[in-house]
């Protein structure tokens, strides 16, 4: 129980869950636990099972793509920012590799169990993905800007 | 700032030094005749003409504190440019200037400092850096922003340490990269959550491509950053640069003089129309 209440509270600081009403909380701390991502490590792999979503604390981790060239950087995530959204759809499997740049502590929450209680619980479902849509749009508009190239020999 | 007797009389200047920062960019040190000094306000730009090419303004990015020491940082994009940043040390230049409304640098003593470039944005952004690190204990928190396209086209990479362990929080990003690159993929915007600065008491500083403007100016105030502490530095075709000519018109106002730094609170409602 106390380490749930400490979960509530570290996850109650965290941006992604600015304004959620503390019941909701409460479930998704009842998913989670705290990790430390050791630098290189991959916590997210193309093609595996996406059974856990991250809320980042602090640190950096590079959301990657291979390429024949070899591995490029598509964006870094940092404190603040969640990692991973294969967990929600079919058939759960993760579409990137996610590397860590800089140590990072994190939630880590058990997609399953996130699954079930939004399922359960539709209100809970319909704030968590609320915030995952902030999430789609907010990274969506970002990658639309690096699309543009807009320091390139047009801008 | 002091002007020439007649602002459309260019001076000459002498290309003292010259260096290639990136693939496609230079940094010229120029110096009047008699090494006369050239007072400027950061932000400022000057009329640059390569003889017999043609004339185009370019920010001024040297040290205020150095005024017979001008410095431009250049993009060789178009036949002016190229042929400016082609100037090899001893060449001469024709200079008009400095011209322009600058950057808020009086008005943002006591308050936090946000600087967020893209691009060659940094330049004109760089006196601005050096004038708040001269005078450090004036300002409050400082932070520098900087979006570049890929790592090797980042400007002024060896200050950025420098500035950095003066008391400016620096945070880079590029659009791409590989793993050699340790630093943040993303755009500049992506870095703005990430700046230690209180978004209320917060001057903010903005330069790059125009876009990059409007998406920044809208995340700061969606964040809680004035409008009207929102700084902008808008390039558009000067060419008399004395608001005589009206090449620079962006609606009610000529950028030559009224710009080019101009609020958000300003601007904000002039980028919605679409023919400007």
């Amino acid at each position: 129980m106390s380490e749930a209440l400490g979960l509530e509270d570290v996850l109650r600081e965290h941006p992604f869950t600015t304004g959620m009403r503390p019941e909701h909380l409460r479930e998704l701390a009842g998913c989670a636990r705290e990790v430390l991502l050791a630098a290189g490590t991959f916590p997210i792999r193309e093609g595996d099972a996406a059974d856990t979503f991250y809320a980042l604390r602090d640190g950096a981790v590079a959301i990657e793509v291979h390429a024949p060239s070899g591995p490029l950087v598509v964006q870094t995530l940092h404190a603040g920012d969640v990692l991973g959204w294969s967990w929600l759809f079919p058939p759960y499997r993760s579409a990137f590799d996610a590397r860590v740049v800089e140590p990072a502590r994190a939630l880590a929450f058990d997609a399953p169990c996130l699954r079930g209680k939004a399922e359960r619980d539709h209100e809970l479902g319909y704030a968590l993905m609320l915030r995952m849509a902030r999430v789609f749009t907010s990274r969506l508009a970002a990658t639309r800007l690096q699309l543009l190239d807009l320091y390139g020999p047009r801008a | 700032m002091a002007l020439a007797p007649d602002p459309m009389l260019p001076r000459r200047a002498r290309v003292l030094a010259s260096r290639q920062d990136t693939r496609d960019t230079w940094t010229l040190e120029l110096e009047l005749d008699g090494a006369a000094p050239l007072p400027f306000a950061p932000g400022q730009f000057n009329m640059l003409w390569p003889f017999g090419v043609g004339e185009a303004p370019i920010s001024i990015c040297g040290d205020p504190a150095e005024p017979a020491r001008i410095v431009h940082t250049v993009r060789a994009v178009g036949a002016v440019s190229q042929a400016i940043a082609a100037a090899a040390p001893g060449a001469v230049l024709g200079l008009r200037g400095p011209f322009g409304h600058g950057w808020p640098t009086v008005q943002a003593i006591g308050h936090d400092v946000l600087i967020v470039a893209g691009g060659i944005g940094l330049a004109p952004l760089r006196p601005v850096i050096l004038e708040l690190l001269a005078h450090r204990g004036q300002y409050g928190r400082a932070a520098l922003l900087y979006g570049a396209r890929t790592p090797a086209d980042a400007l002024y990479g060896h200050e950025l340490d420098a500035w950095r362990a003066r008391g400016l929080q620096v945070l880079t990003t590029v659009d791409v990269a590989d793993r050699a690159w340790t630093g943040a993929v993303g755009v500049v915007t992506r870095l703005i959550p990430r700046a230690e600065v209180d978004p209320a008491r917060t001057v903010a500083m903005v330069c790059g491509p125009d876009v990059m403007m409007r998406f920044t100016a809208q995340e700061l105030t969606a964040r809680g950053f004035p409008a009207a502490r929102v700084h902008l530095s808008l390039e558009r075709n000067m060419r008399c640069a004395v608001a005589l000519c009206g090449h620079c018109q962006y609606g009610p106002t000529l950028l030559c003089r009224d710009g080019p730094v101009l609020t958000w609170e300003r601007l904000r409602p002039l980028t919605s129309v679409r023919e400007l």
